[in-house]
Formats: C-alpha cells, sequence, structure tokens
C-alpha cells in the first residue's frame, strides 16, 4: 500500500553543513498494517515519517501510495500535504487554541475539496468525537483539555476526513505512564477495527512490541532491522538492535564451528556455548553473543540439560528486587550476566548459583569491531 | 481496505505537481513582500546617496556630480564643531537616561520600594509624552526669560540672576536624557527579569553587601544589555530632532539633525548638503548598531538568560527605602508631572503667564475653542488618524508574512530580509524623510505632496518595530500547528488566514497599537514631507511653536497627551482580553 525507495533526505544546519537524516530508507506497508520506526532521536525516524507526508521534501528516492507517486526526485513529482489525503497525529498534537473541540476537528472537512453539506459534515464530525469519547466536550475550548483528551482529539482531526494513510509521530510521548499504556491500546483497537494503514514513530521500544505488525529499527539514518516485533526482539541481526531493544547480555566470543542451518558453537570467556545464528557464520568469525536477562535461567541445584543447553557456575555478585521480578547479576568467571528470575529465588550474594541459557536463546551477532552499519 | 476513502478525488494527483508553486498563494505572498520591503528599505537611501554626490539645480544649471557636499560637510571648521556638538550631546544624553534609568529599574525589580505601583505609569510616559511637548514644557519651565523655576526663585530671592537656562548644551542632555530615560527603565528591566537571583543570593551569602551585589554582581550579568541599551540611547540621542531644533538652534548650536534641516530651510535649500550630513549620520548609527549586534553574538555564548519564570526575591534595603521612593516621586514629578502640569496651566491662560493667585482667575477655555475652530483642524486630525491606522495596519500585515518567511522557511537569503526590514531602525526620522522626499521627487509617480508619500515614511520607519513584535509572536508559534492544518488539507493561503493570523493576533494587536501610537507623535519625517492640506497633528504642534503660540500649543498638547492616554489605557485593557484567549497554551 505505502512503498518507500531509497529516500535520502537532508536539511541545511549552522553554517552552511548539511545534515543528513534518512538514508538509503526503504521499506514497504501492506494494506490496514501498523508499520513503526523505531530508533533514538536523531536517527532519521522523524524526517522519514515527515517526508511520506510531505512536510519535507526528500533528496531522493521514491514514495508511491497504491501505486500513485507522491514524491519522486527523479521524476519531478511532488505533492503537496494537503493533497495527499494522510491523517497526522503530532507529538505536540498541535490542536490549535483559537478553536473548540468540535471547531478542530471539523476543520479538515472545511478546507478539504470534498464538498460536504452542513449536516454531513456535522455527522462526521460528531461521529468520530464520538468514537474517541470527546462527543460531550464538542463544545469545550480546546485549551481546556487534559493531555490524554488532546491525544484523542488529535486523533479524531486526523481520522475524519477518512485518510488513506494514518501518520502517527510520537503520539504517546507526552502523557504520563498510566495514561500511555491506556492510550496504546486503544490506539491499537482503532487501528485494528478500522483497519487503518499505519505508520508509526516512537523511541520507544515496548509500544513498537505492543502496537506493531512490523518494525523498522533505524540508526543514524538507515534501517537496521526490518521485521516483526518477536522477531527484532528474539532474533536481533546486529549488536545496535539487540541494544537498542530490550535489555541484553553481550558476551564476546569467536565461532568455533557453524552447521550452516542456524547452529553454531562459538568461543567465549565462558567456555564454549551452543548459540544460533542468522548470517553465514563461518570459523574464527568474530561475534558477539546476545541473551536476553529472562534467558539467563537459574537455579541453586544443577539444572535439566537437553541438548544445546549450555550450563555454567557462578557466584551471586548482586542482586535488586523489582517488585515483579528480581534482578542478578552473576558472576562467571570474569564476567557479569544480568538475569532476571521470578522473585521466589532467595539466593543470597555470594553463593555458588547455576545458570542454563538455552542454545535458541543465544544469538551469535557478527561483531565488525564497533557499531554495525 | 474497507473504507470509503476510496471516493476521494486522486485524479488531480496522477499529474504529479512539477512545480509546486503553481496555484500556491505562498509564492506570490512572498515575491511581493520581498518585493515591497526591499523597495521601502532600499531606494530611498540609493536616491539619498546619490544626491549627496549631486550640486543643487537650479532653473538655468542642471545638476552635476560632485563631492563639494561632502567637503562642505566635512573640511570646514564647522564639521569639527558639529561632530562634537552631536557626539557630546548624543553621550551625554545616553549616559543621564542609562543612569536614571537603571537605578529606578533595579530599585524597582530588586528592592521593596513602597509606591511601585507608579512605575507602570512611568513605562508609558515616552509614548503619550512626545518629545516636542516634553520639550516645549521644559521651555516654559527653564527659559531663562519665561521659565517659572527662573521666575519663581528670582521671585523669591528677589534678584535677576538667570537659574538654568534650558537654551544650552546642558539643558539639551537634561532634556534629551530625561525623554529618554523611560526607555532604558524599560530595557534594564527586562534584562534585571532575565538574570538568576540565584547568582546574587548566593553573593548575599558569601557576605556582600546591597551595593556590592549590585555592582559585582547584578550589573556585571546583565553586561550584555547593558551595553545594548546604551547603543540604543546613543543612536536614539543622535538621532532625536526636536529638542536639538528647539533648544540648540535658537542658541546656535547645531547637532546633524538641526543641520539637516537648516540646509533644506534655509533659501535656496541644499538638499545635496543635506544628503551628505544625512549619509554621516546612517553611517555612525550603522557602526553603533552593528557593533553592537557583534557584541550581542558574543555575550549570547555566556548568557545566564535560561527562559525560566524568576520570581526575583526582594532586597530589603532598610531604611533607604524611603529615600528611594522619595528619589522616585522626584523623578516621577520632574517627568510627569511638572511638564504635564506646565503646559495645561499654560493652555488655561489667555497669554502666557506665571502660575500666581492672580492669574487663577483668568482661567479660560479660549485657547482650547481657538484650536478646535482653527478652519484645519479637523482635516489635520482626520489626516493622523488616517495615517497612523493605516500605516499600522499595512505593517502588521506585511510583517506577519514577512516573519512566517524568515521563521518558518528555509528559503536562502531569509536572514537577509530580516536585515532589511530592521534596515530602517538607523535611519534618523529627519534622514528618512529626506531621503523619500528626494526619491519621490525624482521618481515622478505622483505621491509627492500627497498623503501617500507620508504612509510610506510611516511605514518604512515604524517596519522594524512590527517585525519585532510578530516574530516575537511567530516564535512562540509551534510549527506543527500549521502542519496539521496542511495535513488537513489547507493550503498555504487557507492555513495562514484561519490558523496563523488568528494564533498571531495578540502580538499582531500589541505591534499595532504601538505602531498607531507612534505615528500619531511623529514629526521627524513628516515636518519635510508634509504640504498645505496633508498636515498631521505634530505639524500643527510645530507650527504653533514657530508661530510663537504657546497658548494654543499647549491646549492642542493637553488634548493630544489625553487622547493618547485613553488610547493607550483602552489598548492594554484589550490586549489583556486577548491575553486571555490565548492562556493555556
Amino acid at each position: 500500500m505505502l512503498s518507500v525507495k531509497s529516500l535520502y533526505t537532508e536539511y541545511p544546519g549552522e553554517r552552511g553543513r548539511t545534515i543528513r537524516a534518512a538514508q538509503d530508507v526503504s521499506f514497504e506497508v501492506p494494506d490496514g498494517k501498523l508499520f513503526t520506526l523505531l530508533g533514538p532521536s536523531g536517527c532519521g525516524k522523524t524526517t522519514t515519517l515527515r517526508s511520506i507526508a510531505g512536510l519535507e521534501r526528500p533528496k531522493s528516492g521514491e514514495i508511491a501510495v497504491r501505486g500513485q507517486l507522491v514524491s519522486s526526485s527523479e521524476k519531478g513529482i511532488f505533492i503537496a500535504p494537503n493533497r495527499r489525503n494522510f491523517g497526522m497525529v503530532f507529538q505536540s498534537y498541535a490542536i490549535w487554541p483559537h478553536m473548540n473541540v468540535y471547531q478542530n476537528a471539523a476543520f479538515p472537512l472545511e478546507v478539504g475539496r470534498r464538498k460536504l453539506s452542513r449536516k454531513e459534515r456535522a455527522e462526521k464530525v460528531m461521529g468520530i468525537l464520538r468514537a474517541v469519547a470527546l462527543d460531550d466536550l464538542a463544545d469545550r475550548a480546546a485549551t481546556k483539555l487534559s493531555g490524554g483528551q488532546q491525544q484523542r482529539l488529535a486523533l479524531a482531526r486526523a481520522l475524519v476526513m477518512e485518510p488513506q494513510l494514518l501518520l502517527l509521530d510520537e503520539p504517546l510521548s507526552n502523557l504520563d505512564a498510566k495514561l500511555r499504556e491506556r492510550m496504546r491500546f486503544e490506539l491499537k483497537r482503532m487501528q485494528r477495527e478500522r483497519g487503518l494503514t499505519t505508520v508509526y514513530v516512537t523511541h520507544d521500544q515496548s509500544e513498537a512490541l505492543a502496537l506493531s505488525h512490523e518494525v523498522a529499527v533505524m540508526n543514524e539514518g538507515r534501517i537496521a532491522q526490518v521485521g516483526s516485533p518477536r522477531d527484532i526482539y528474539e532474533r536481533p541481526r546486529n549488536r545496535f538492535v539487540a541494544d537498542f531493544v530490550g535489555t541484553t547480555n553481550f558476551i564476546n566470543a569467536v565461532v568455533a564451528a557453524a552447521d550452516g542451518e542456524g547452529r553454531c558453537r562459538v568461543g567465549t570467556p565462558l567456555g564454549e556455548l551452543n548459540a544460533r545464528c542468522a548470517d553465514r557464520l563461518s570459523r574464527s568469525d568474530p561475534v558477539v553473543v546476545s541473551v536476553r536477562p529472562e534467558d539467563v535461567e537459574l537455579s541453586e541445584q544443577p539444572p535439566e540439560r537437553t541438548e544445546g543447553d549450555n550450563v555454567c557456575i557462578g557466584t551471586v555478585d548482586a542482586k535488586a528486587f523489582l517488585g515483579e521480578y528480581l534482578d542478578f547479576q552473576v558472576k562467571v568467571s570474569d564476567l557479569v550476566l544480568l538475569a532476571r528470575v521470578h522473585p521466589s529465588l532467595r539466593t543470597p550474594v555470594g553463593d555458588r548459583i547455576y545458570v542454563r541459557m538455552r542454545a535458541e536463546k543465544c544469538v551469535a551477532i557478527p561483531d565488525a569491531g564497533s557499531t554495525p552499519r | 481496505m474497507s473504507r470509503p476513502c476510496e471516493t476521494v478525488t486522486w485524479g488531480a494527483m496522477q499529474v504529479g505537481w512539477r512545480i509546486p508553486r503553481r496555484l500556491d498563494a505562498k509564492w506570490p505572498a512572498i515575491v511581493g513582500s520581498v518585493a515591497l520591503v526591499a523597495w521601502l528599505a532600499l531606494v530611498p537611501v540609493i536616491f539619498l546617496l546619490w544626491q549627496s554626490l549631486l550640486t543643487p539645480e537650479t532653473a538655468t544649471t542642471p545638476a552635476r556630480l560632485t563631492l563639494e557636499n561632502y567637503r562642505t560637510a566635512y573640511a570646514g571648521a564647522e564639521t569639527v564643531r558639529l561632530f562634537g556638538n552631536s557626539v557630546e550631546f548624543a553621550v551625554g544624553s545616553a549616559a543621564l537616561a542609562f543612569v536614571v534609568g537603571t537605578f529606578f529599574a533595579w530599585v524597582n525589580e530588586r528592592t521593596n520600594t513602597p509606591f511601585k505601583f507608579l512605575f507602570f505609569a512611568l513605562s508609558l510616559i515616552p509614548l503619550v509624552i512626545p518629545a516636542i511637548l516634553f520639550t516645549v514644557s521644559w521651555i516654559l519651565l527653564a527659559s531663562p526669560k519665561i521659565g517659572v523655576i527662573n521666575l519663581a526663585l528670582q521671585d523669591f530671592f528677589a534678584t535677576d540672576i538667570v537659574f538654568v537656562n534650558i537654551y544650552s548644551m546642558g539643558g539639551m542632555i537634561w532634556v534629551d536624557g530625561l525623554h529618554q530615560s523611560p526607555l532604558a527603565f524599560l530595557l534594564m528591566t527586562a534584562a534585571f527579569r532575565s538574570t538568576d537571583p540565584a547568582l546574587e543570593e548566593s553573593a548575599l551569602m558569601s557576605g556582600a553587601t546591597v551595593l556590592q551585589i549590585a555592582w559585582h554582581m547584578t550589573l556585571k550579568l546583565v553586561w550584555p544589555a547593558v551595553l545594548a541599551a546604551l547603543v540604543i540611547l546613543f543612536v536614539r540621542a543622535i538621532e532625536s530632532f526636536e529638542i536639538p531644533a528647539l533648544l540648540g538652534l535658537p542658541v546656535g548650536l547645531e547637532v546633524y539633525t538641526s543641520a539637516i534641516y537648516q540646509a533644506i530651510h534655509k533659501y535656496p535649500s541644499d538638499v545635496g548638503l543635506a544628503s551628505a550630513y544625512g549619509a554621516t549620520l546612517l553611517l555612525i548609527a550603522s557602526l553603533c548598531i552593528f557593533a553592537q549586534s557583534r557584541v550581542a553574538r558574543e555575550a549570547g555564548k555566556f548568557s545566564t538568560v535560561t527562559g525560566k519564570g524568576f520570581r526575583p526575591r526582594l532586597m530589603n534595603i532598610g531604611r533607604w527605602r524611603y529615600l528611594t521612593a522619595a528619589a522616585f516621586m522626584a523623578y516621577f514629578m520632574i517627568i510627569v508631572a511638572l511638564p504635564f502640569l506646565v503646559l495645561l496651566w499654560c493652555s488655561l491662560q489667555k497669554f502666557y503667564s506665571v502660575p500666581t493667585a492672580a492669574a487663577l482667575k483668568t482661567v479660560t477655555f479660549d485657547a482650547y475653542r481657538a484650536v478646535l475652530d482653527y478652519p484645519g483642524f479637523p482635516g489635520m486630525v482626520w489626516n493622523s488618524v488616517v495615517l497612523s491606522l493605516g500605516s499600522a495596519t499595512i505593517i502588521m500585515l506585511m510583517t506577519s508574512v514577512l516573519c512566517w518567511i524568515v521563521v518558518r522557511t528555509r528559503l536562502p537569503g531569509r536572514w537577509l530580509l530580516d536585515n532589511l526590514a530592521s534596515l530602517p531602525l538607523v535611519f534618523p526620522g529627519l534622514v528618512l524623510g529626506l531621503a523619500i522626499m528626494v526619491c519621490y521627487l525624482s521618481i515622478g509617480i505622483g505621491v509627492y505632496g500627497t498623503l501617500w508619500i507620508m504612509l510610506i515614511a510611516y511605514v518604512t520607519r515604524f517596519m522594524p518595530y512590527g517585525m519585532r513584535y510578530s516574530t516575537t509572536s511567530m516564535l512562540a508559534l509551534h510549527k506543527e500547528l500549521e502542519e496539521s492544518a496542511a495535513m488537513s488539507g489547507a493550503a498555504w493561503g487557507m492555513t495562514f488566514r484561519r490558523i496563523v493570523l488568528p494564533l498571531l493576533k495578540p502580538g499582531l494587536i500589541a505591534g499595532w497599537i504601538y505602531v498607531v501610537i507612534v505615528s500619531v507623535r511623529e514629526l521627524s519625517s513628516s515636518i519635510l514631507l508634509y504640504s498645505p492640506g496633508t498636515e498631521v497633528v505634530s505639524i500643527m504642534i510645530w507650527e504653533y511653536w514657530q508661530n510663537g503660540q504657546y497658548v494654543e500649543l499647549s491646549a492642542l498638547g493637553v488634548m493630544l497627551m489625553v487622547a493618547l492616554f485613553c488610547f493607550v489605557l483602552l489598548a492594554q485593557f484589550a490586549s489583556r482580553g486577548f491575553g486571555v484567549a490565548q492562556s493555556g497554551h
């Protein structure tokens, strides 16, 4: 439905320097799916979204919706944002303070090219306000809304013109934690019910994982990995993705043997470990093994071993009680591993403890020295 | 997708917009505003410089290129005297205004002095008492022959010694410095408000006294603002026309502005020489502003302004606060009460006389009647009203587009536009009037001698102020408010009309009010541009002065001040109403 092909953007910075934002960004969003651009600030995700919206002009690359080009520098096509019929929710919500709730939501219908009768317009506006539970507040001044209400109004305004694409620029980042969680479900329900093709930008990995059909993790203007939330989390393809999405343990290693079918043995400071590898690796390639803390299983008794399990013995270095779970720092050889375990485990600091890591949870990632490209 | 959005006409998009500028109100608006600003700000200067290189044109000999004007302006012994006078006057006036204004700003912002509510009135003074009325009132107070102060003191001591003489360099500095001091007060108040009081409080904890803190901390922290204030005051003083003309010319004390006026009003008038003086003045003002902006840029790096809303802790200055309160009351008397009262007294007499009990019996409203009955009076008021409302409206509409370009777009050269729009700041009013006169005498488009030329002058002269007001509000406007309108399907023109202008309204109205007021008071440009039928109120005051009709002048002055004061109050009230609509955002 939406296709972005080798998008490059840049803008003039201070003193004539050009700042590059998106670098060779390409992705496809199928009809009715929610696609998330995830990354730290300055990674180019917002610029990419704004290029789709038409608020930025890409240096090169093509953006097409349903096969229609909306932006292509090569062919000299650029459709103004007001003619694209995309709905957008801004990070600041951009609720117009000089209008009331109804006027804010009705604005897209008043200025759009489709002319509606007053009655039709009123029906549509009230319908969408009902959908976001703001119909009781239609006459309220927009400045008198709470944060969550402003967010819902911004969503209603984006949806009232029945856009073919919905763009969301960190729509939840200005809300407090509790409200953010509630709105996350609200947003997901609206998106799924209406089957809206959506591009979502966020720096919050839990938001991205909870909402999306597909996630693109971006770093320094480039897409580091695209995949389903589970893919991204469980099978990170490079060090950046593993590190940015969730918490993880990194163990430096060298490939000892690889069978070419995704299984390998790697030499680490802990000894040899069984791991899984997505990329084709060969003997003595430097890798880094990523293990999520919840996959570092601890036990006071020697654990059962099935084939491929890695088991080692360590000592409890430190621990922290966090309510729902316990964080253990376990020292194995000279390496400290972070393990996230059920609060029922009460091994005292300094005691011996068994560590088990299943082979399919240990992901060997090629380590090209520093940050991956 | 089972959504009705398929119904959206998608046709227009198939073509693709090769040039998005087409059919967009944005580009005509941008090009139009830029062209207008360039025309207004640049063309008169070019003509001024051109004219300064020409000999006077007479019926028999055409003008030819020459450097004679600059030779006359620079070579003689006159030059040194003129330059010396101008600098002495400007430095003295700026210093006086700065010391007085800073002292009271500090008292107001940082100490627990009583009667602070009067400080509000202070900030209005330069608005409601035009320089020419302030000068006249001080002539009535301190002239050697008719000055109330001299006469009262001579009467008391039974001598005929002249105690104070306003017709002197000292008198000029005194009047100009006092008239500028509320501006210094405003500038320094803003500076004091923006510094972190914690820095002062830590000095207090280190054992410094109030005076040591004021000297070592407060003043040093606001140093960039001090420099900016001094430069602005210096430039304003060197551009000041009314005060040197009324006080200096009668005793042969010339500065650049009065020299320009003399050169034009002698017979035959010497526009070339006036232009040469004008170019000099322009150069001095530009250098000052340029130097100040360079320093400000450097100082910006160490800025103490954090944008946080400080609530500075007031210093307890103990018994001294009675002294500061007394000083303030005296200041208030000198700059507000005395000038107004002396004009009021004068306006109620048949002939000017010193206030005595006997004279109280001869109080009459004849002067007011005379002013109101004057045949040209309604026309002048009408001219003033039309010009001030017209220039304010044009300026605010134009600058709202300009500031949008400067703040929002990434057009190359938009900084140039900002500078162009601010360029008229360095034109002294008289020089601007001269430049516009020369320009439209040469370009025969028929505006010379009409109200239009004065409108052009006013728009040019006050455009920078409009620009400041618009830009300030534009910077406070979140970019996404416009972008969300574009995403809603609104074109640029629609977005500007429905979103940008309504949101800029408070700032635009504040700027509009300010421009209306300064336009009503405008004298130094108008004086070179008016012709019979296009006189304005400030010209009428000037003419009363030239004719020696002090009583009528006072009556008109009192009416003007009261009218301006009412307008300011009304405007304050109105803008507060608009402010409420903005709150919460």
